[in-house]
């Protein structure tokens, strides 16, 4: 039982790292049509300066510990600003190369951190009460999980609320549906495109601070491993659906966490078999209305 | 918005467009008189529709178009909406996922929305704002729609067959709503249903192969049976309740 | 596309020749080839640069003729690399057999893969051709059975491969056999362009409604092209363990995929003379950038300047970058434009993608 629910528990912060990433990815998709493939390095870069200044603070107090996921989301937004406006209006409309500039970009980036921090992994600390444990059901659960599954609920709630209640969100909502006719109401929808990269990134930049406490270390390599899980998400979730995004991060998570233990490491090909069985049976995805 | 009587509100000269590279409009020239409705005939796939969403440069077009005298065909789509420029596209296109309150208040442009307007020609939709815009009949849709151009003050409304499809009943109530919303702003309507046409119609252009083959009134149009046949393919017989 | 083909034969046949007996002569290209051509530096770097020559070519059949962008393209590489090692390992059979059999299960693997991917289209696919390329890089890192190696790799097994293949004094026939798979995969993308299946691949691209209002199901040409592309790679990926005397498991990394975009773009989609010399420019300058970094001259340079320049894939990624911005056609487009410099040409001819993006 015990471990039962310590697989839940991880498999659901897993899940919640995987939200901020695809959050951001099947936003950028559904409305623009461009598969970020930059959107790992908005993660690693958000972790990096965020854990910079998490240490000139103090990495074990919850002061720094806040400042950096405010720096984290603050630098992944601002880079993923100017990335859409920089690479990828002007390439307004041509998807494929939309994609090229951000594989370029993800290239890039990753050597220059490589460059700058160096390739090997850095080990991390934070507040002290994030490294021990609560038991619950009589298994010992690592905090940080908690702060991980807490901190995705919030970004999840909060990006419901925009796009519910506000008239960018209503545009992006619109967008995702039909973008043509949103223009012929008589709106710039390029304008949210730098808004949802912004609200990606931002989501990004998060997930990377707390990538590096849920893993307890930063590396350029951080963002692109969790990427082509939160692609994989973003499928089987149904590409622009964010409700579908939330329900695969949760359960891919799952099934990798319950996998790896109970068929002996097998998760990542447990999660592809699931890829490959929801394109077989619903090729849209569990939310999406259509391809 | 109204423009100086006489000068036409649209007018447009060797329009050409393409969709992925194939032509879809070779070569068309209209203009639309500042008042009543302009309509657009021809068989299907002959370029009506593409001629309105190249006006609107919804797809890549070249040509002169001006709107009230301002050259508008180097703008985009939103900017010439925003010129005052109202489209009711084939096929309603409302936001599905939306509700019908949040339908219109995306469409609205102005400080005074034409609310009483809108509730006034489509009293049906009144009790339903908050219904989702997905789950509305096809005719309560079109209703969206066309509430979408009406409530803004527009130069010239560009109506896509909003009788399409829909019952008998629905198609008198979105023609009079034309036939209302006409006596405000000058519309430019493509139109498969000719007894719409006859009731609504001043001037008429017939458009084959992606060009203009016919240009003259509505009405003599399809009075003449041998020219409406080989424009059109059928007869311009009066044969329902929609012309009175 | 327009040039004539007598010409172009005559050229091509030139080209296959003097590259044929260049190991027999000494050439030296200061800065681009590390000593003369008979030597083994030299013809291995070449030997190189016709491996990822032709593993562009496949991908080029896959993206320039049937727009489609996959992102697994490794897993196909890998699986010959990996396949044929471990078939030599386990089985004892000769090279040849082995190679057959390796062809033979990677066939499959590109059908099964493919058959799946093509469920869905545009960015869906390269994404879940991404899931299935990584899921195999993730299979080789783990080393099922002790059969891949996992992080150290695989080293070929020379016993059953012809003693003439082996060793560095061999390298020269090695160069010979790469040059045979490199004319021999060319012959069949040249086959595919031209045959049924690859007109409909390429009409489908252009626009996938017109070919089915024809009756004709697109997805069977695509799913003909994939596996083409597939095998071709696999054997390409064949050669490469031959070649380096092993394998590891970045050949099967998302990485190796991307490398093999960047050849492509920089040499210019669908041009099969271009994705050569965009293969042949990477590789060497890979090498090159990866020995500027370590020169002097970037050693002493201030860290802002410094840092950036002792990354290859840093100068690499930006290039690619300008590229896809500025220079659509990659190499050969921009060949194209300046030779034809007084034909005024549509815009859209030198985006070659665009068609294919929606």
């Amino acid at each position: 039982m015990s471990t039962v629910v310590l697989l839940a528990v991880t498999g659901l912060g897993l899940g919640a790292l995987y939200f901020l990433v695809a959050s951001g990815l099947s936003l950028i998709y559904g409305l623009m049509h461009v598969l970020n493939f930059a959107h790992g390095s908005f993660l690693t870069l958000g972790a990096f300066l965020g854990w910079m200044v998490a240490q000139r603070i103090d990495a074990t107090s919850w002061l720094g510990f806040a400042v950096s996921m405010l720096v984290g989301a603050a630098v992944g937004a601002l880079v993923a600003a100017l990335t859409e406006l920089v690479l990828i209006r002007p390439l307004y409309e041509r998807h494929i190369e939309q994609v090229l500039v951000t594989v370029g970009l993800s290239l890039a980036t990753v050597a220059l951190f490589e460059g700058i921090w160096g390739s090997d992994a850095r080990f991390i600390r934070g507040p002290e009460w994030l490294d021990r444990t609560t038991s619950i059901a009589g298994a010992a659960i690592p905090n940080d999980r908690f702060v991980v599954i807490a901190v995705a609920g919030v970004v999840l709630v909060a990006i419901v609320m925009f796009l519910r209640h506000t008239r960018y969100g209503m545009i992006i909502r619109a967008g995702v549906e039909n973008r043509a006719m949103v223009t012929a109401l008589g709106i710039d929808v390029r304008r949210s495109f730098t808004l949802v990269f912004t609200i990606g990134g931002a989501a990004a930049g998060l997930g990377g601070v707390l990538a590096s406490h849920y893993f307890g270390y930063v590396s350029p390599s951080l963002g692109g491993s969790l990427l082509i899980f939160a692609f994989i998400v973003t499928v089987i979730g149904g590409l622009g659906s964010l409700t579908g995004a939330a329900v695969a991060s949760v359960l891919v998570a799952l099934l990798q966490q319950f996998a790896n233990y109970y068929l002996s490491g097998t998760g990542d090909f447990v999660v592809v078999l699931a890829l490959a069985a929801v394109l077989l049976v619903r090729p849209t995805g569990l939310m999406g209305a259509r391809a | 918005m109204t423009s100086t009587p006489g000068e036409p509100v649209l007018a447009v000269e060797h329009l050409r467009a393409d969709i992925d590279g194939q032509q879809v409009v070779e070569d068309v020239s209209l203009t639309v008189p500042s008042s009543g409705v302009t309509a657009i005939l021809g068989r299907n796939g002959v370029g009506k529709t593409s001629t309105l969403r190249a006006i609107l440069g919804l797809i890549h077009r070249t040509g002169d178009i001006r709107l009230a005298g301002e050259r508008i065909d180097r703008l985009p789509t939103h900017k010439i909406v925003q010129r005052g420029v109202g489209y009711v596209p084939e096929d309603r296109e409302v936001f599905a996922k939306l509700t019908v309150a949040e339908n219109l208040r995306l469409a609205v442009r102005t400080a005074q929305p034409r609310h009483d307007l809108v509730d006034a020609l489509f009293p049906d939709l009144v009790g339903r704002r908050d219904q989702v815009a997905g789950t509305l009949s096809g005719g309560q849709q079109q209703m969206v729609s066309l509430a979408r151009a009406l409530v803004n003050d527009n130069r010239i409304l560009l109506v896509d067959e909003p009788t399409k499809g829909l019952a008998p009943r629905v198609v008198l109530e979105v023609t009079d709503a034309l036939e209302e919303a006409a006596k405000t702003v000058p519309i430019l309507l493509v139109e498969q249903n000719l007894d719409v046409v006859r009731r609504l119609a001043g001037p008429a252009i017939v458009i084959e192969g992606g060009r203009v083959v016919h240009t003259g009134d509505a009405t003599a149009l399809l009075d003449d049976a041998d020219l409406t046949t080989r424009l059109l393919g059928v007869h311009g017989d009066i044969s329902s309740e929609v012309a009175r | 596309m327009t040039r004539p083909p007598i010409p172009a034969a005559v050229g091509g046949t030139a080209l296959i020749v003097l590259m044929a007996v260049l190991p027999l002569l000494n050439v030296r290209v200061p800065g681009i080839l590390p000593g003369a051509t008979y030597q083994p530096g030299a013809l291995s770097l070449l030997a190189l640069c016709m491996v990822f020559a032709a593993l562009a070519l496949s991908y080029n059949l896959m993206l320039g003729t049937a727009g489609l962008l996959s992102f697994g393209h490794a897993l196909a590489f890998g699986a010959g690399a990996y396949g044929l090692g471990i078939v030599l390992e386990r089985t004892g059979l000769s090279l040849w057999s082995a190679l057959l059999v390796t062809l033979v299960g990677c066939f499959v693997v590109a059908q099964v893969t493919g058959a799946i991917s093509l469920r869905v289209t545009g960015i869906p696919f390269a994404m879940v051709t991404l899931a299935f390329a990584q899921a195999a890089s993730v299979l080789v890192r783990r080393n099922p059975w002790g059969s891949t190696g996992g992080d150290e790799g695989l080293s070929l097994a020379t016993a059953q491969v012809p003693e003439w293949m082996v060793g560095v004094a061999n390298t020269r026939n090695l160069y010979w056999v790469t040059l045979a798979m490199l004319v021999l995969v060319y012959a069949v993308v040249v086959w595919i362009d031209r045959s049924r299946v690859g007109h409909v691949a390429a009409a489908t691209r252009e626009n996938e409604l017109r070919v089915r209002v024809l009756g004709i199901r697109p997805y069977a040409a695509k799913l003909v092209v994939f596996t083409v592309a597939g095998v071709l790679a696999s054997l390409t990926g064949a050669v490469y363990l031959l070649l380096q005397s092993g394998t590891v498991p970045r050949v099967v990394s998302a990485d190796l995929t991307i490398t093999i975009l960047v050849m492509v773009v920089l040499g210019g989609v669908g041009s099969r003379w271009g994705v050569i010399v965009g293969a042949v420019v990477y590789t060497v300058l890979n090498q090159r950038l990866s020995l500027l970094a370590h020169s002097d001259t970037v050693e002493s340079l201030p860290a802002v300047l410094r840092v950036p320049l002792s990354e290859p894939m840093f100068i690499l990624g930006t290039v690619f970058i300008l590229v896809v911005m500025f220079f659509p056609g990659g190499i050969a487009g921009a060949a194209r434009t300046t030779t034809r410099t007084r034909t005024r040409r549509e815009g859209r001819d030198e985006s070659p993608l665009a068609e294919s993006a929606a």
